[in-house]
């Protein structure tokens, strides 16, 4: 399993393509915090989203934070949240947005697997609950749109070594989860049989 | 109230404000062990990337005095009170949110409290009927004991009952514990403590299995016949190769604790209730005169 590190927002589209399902990942650039009440108000609601999300890297977080007097966020402790209740804006942002990676934790449903792999994006699992880490390498909160969502606004991170990171699915059609639940039911027969 | 009360409140909401944010910067050290021990027993590549990973941030939680997880949850305390201490639970329930509140301004901690229709923030992680207190009450004693267990959003939505029949046996425990855990795959943040309540009601048997999470890690139920089904399901679900983070491995679960309750001739219910890696929970005890010993597990 190769390691890489990739920038982004990403402009070309080998970037991603070079990724595949289990290699680890180092992060740099700019990242967008989004999670349930963001997208729920971009897609459900039709609102358009106040940032540019081509090339993009979307994180499943609602970041902990302090507001300092001249308006701006200080990270407090930023960490991940559960992506698979959210798998179901994968398609509209890679195809209306030009996302092309969504990170978080816990993994995808098959459900994102021929999205991922037509629009060209990867899923990236982070390690759940790592948040202490997490922090130390979000270097700055550059933007904040939709305070009035607070927590759940759109963020613009940057950071520096984000990671380790774990290509969950890839867009080559391969996800670890649906690997790692294909095996775990074949085994769970056995495990049942000798009950 | 009286005066003692009142001090004796403060000592309680003291105690709570501390608990709230001491457990979600510091996890206890049987868990630390756990962990520790199950890095060593990984052999997959993945698993031994999310293991370090969780060792590294448990580290720089402690040196940078940073929350372990940026989840603060919902606030759920348990409190052990002596029939002989000298205030009301109505208002040790008082002095808890009252806490809960103060720990999250003053840190400042990320409010999760919602209605549960609107959505809307109905304050500093308190609200109707949050935080969760359980009570138990001690005959001959004139002590309290608090234990704060903030519980994630990300377990707690990983928590299943099933109401088995009689016929379904002990088999049919196993087989829910075991379904549940691998349909929960990597959303609960594994590998995790596996709580598990039988017996009672439906009610109670969740009730249980939430109490069976903020056991410290590794410990035996009392009950010769219920510790051996915990070793059992403990061995069946590290094999079903669901791993760190979900992403495959050796590790699943760090331990599977069973509370019971005696129950109806036609009942078996059982309830799942997972605690994430990050099994946040700090234990207070208070005296009557107000003294506080955060030194007390229970």
């Amino acid at each position: 399993m190769a390691t890489h590190e990739v920038t982004f927002p990403i402009t070309d589209e080998s970037e991603i393509l070079k990724l595949r399902a289990g290699d680890e990942v180092t992060v740099q650039g700019h990242i967008i915090g989004i999670r349930d009440r963001t997208q729920i108000r971009i897609f459900d609601q039709g609102v358009e989203p106040p940032m540019d999300l081509r090339g993009a890297f979307l994180l499943h977080t609602a970041p902990g934070v302090r507001k300092l007097e001249d308006g701006r966020y200080e990270k407090v402790c930023i960490g991940t949240t559960t992506s698979a209740r959210m798998v179901r804006f994968t398609e509209p942002l890679g195809e209306r947005y030009g996302v092309r990676a969504i990170c978080g934790k816990g993994g995808f449903p098959d459900d994102a697997i021929e999205p991922m792999r037509k629009l060209g994006m990867v899923y990236f699992a982070i390690v759940g609950g790592a948040a202490a880490l997490e922090t130390t390498q979000i270097e700055e909160i550059e933007e904040v749109a939709w305070e009035e969502l607070m927590p759940e606004c759109l963020w613009k991170f940057r950071v520096k070594d984000f990671g380790p990171l774990t290509v969950g699915i890839d867009a080559h059609g391969n996800s670890l989860y649906h690997d790692v639940q294909s095996a775990a039911h074949e085994k769970l027969k056995e495990l049942y049989a000798r009950l | 109230m009286s005066a003692v009360a009142t001090d004796l409140q403060r000592a309680v909401e003291d105690a709570a404000a501390h608990l709230y944010v001491w457990a979600l910067m510091d996890i206890p050290q049987d868990l630390r062990d756990a962990l520790a021990e199950a890095q060593k027993r990984e052999t997959s590549i993945s698993g031994q990337r999310v293991l370090s990973t969780i060792m590294k941030n448990v580290g720089i939680a402690d040196d940078e005095h940073n929350l372990v997880c940026q989840d603060t949850g919902i606030a759920v305390y348990t409190c052990r009170v002596g029939e002989h201490f000298p205030l009301h639970p109505t208002r040790i329930y008082e002095a808890l949110k009252h806490g809960t509140e103060r720990a999250t301004v003053e840190h400042p901690l990320r409010s999760n409290a919602v209605h549960t229709i609107t959505r809307e923030n109905t304050g500093p992680n308190t609200g109707y009927r949050l935080p969760i207190v359980h009570w138990e009450f001690i005959a001959d004693w004139d002590g309290l004991d608090v234990k704060c267990v903030p519980k994630g959003s990300g377990s707690e939505n990983m928590s299943f009952l099933k109401m088995c029949v009689p016929a379904d046996g002990v088999k049919g425990i196993k087989q829910f514990v075991l379904e549940s855990i691998v349909g929960a795959g990597g959303k609960p943040c594994p590998p995790g403590i596996v709580g598990v309540g039988i017996g009672g009601s439906a009610d109670y048997a969740m009730y249980l299995a939430k109490e069976a999470i903020a056991r410290p890690v590794g410990t035996r139920n009392p009950d010769p016949i219920v510790a051996q089904l915990e070793e059992e399901l403990y061995g069946l679900l590290n094999e079903t190769g669901i791993g760190p983070m979900g992403l495959g491995g050796d590790v699943t679960v760090l331990q599977c604790h069973i509370e019971h309750a005696d129950t109806h001739m036609t009942l078996n219910p059982v309830a799942v209730n997972y605690q994430c890696w990050a099994a946040r929970r700090a234990s207070a005890h208070i005296s009557a005169d107000g003294d506080i010993d955060f030194d007390r597990e229970f």
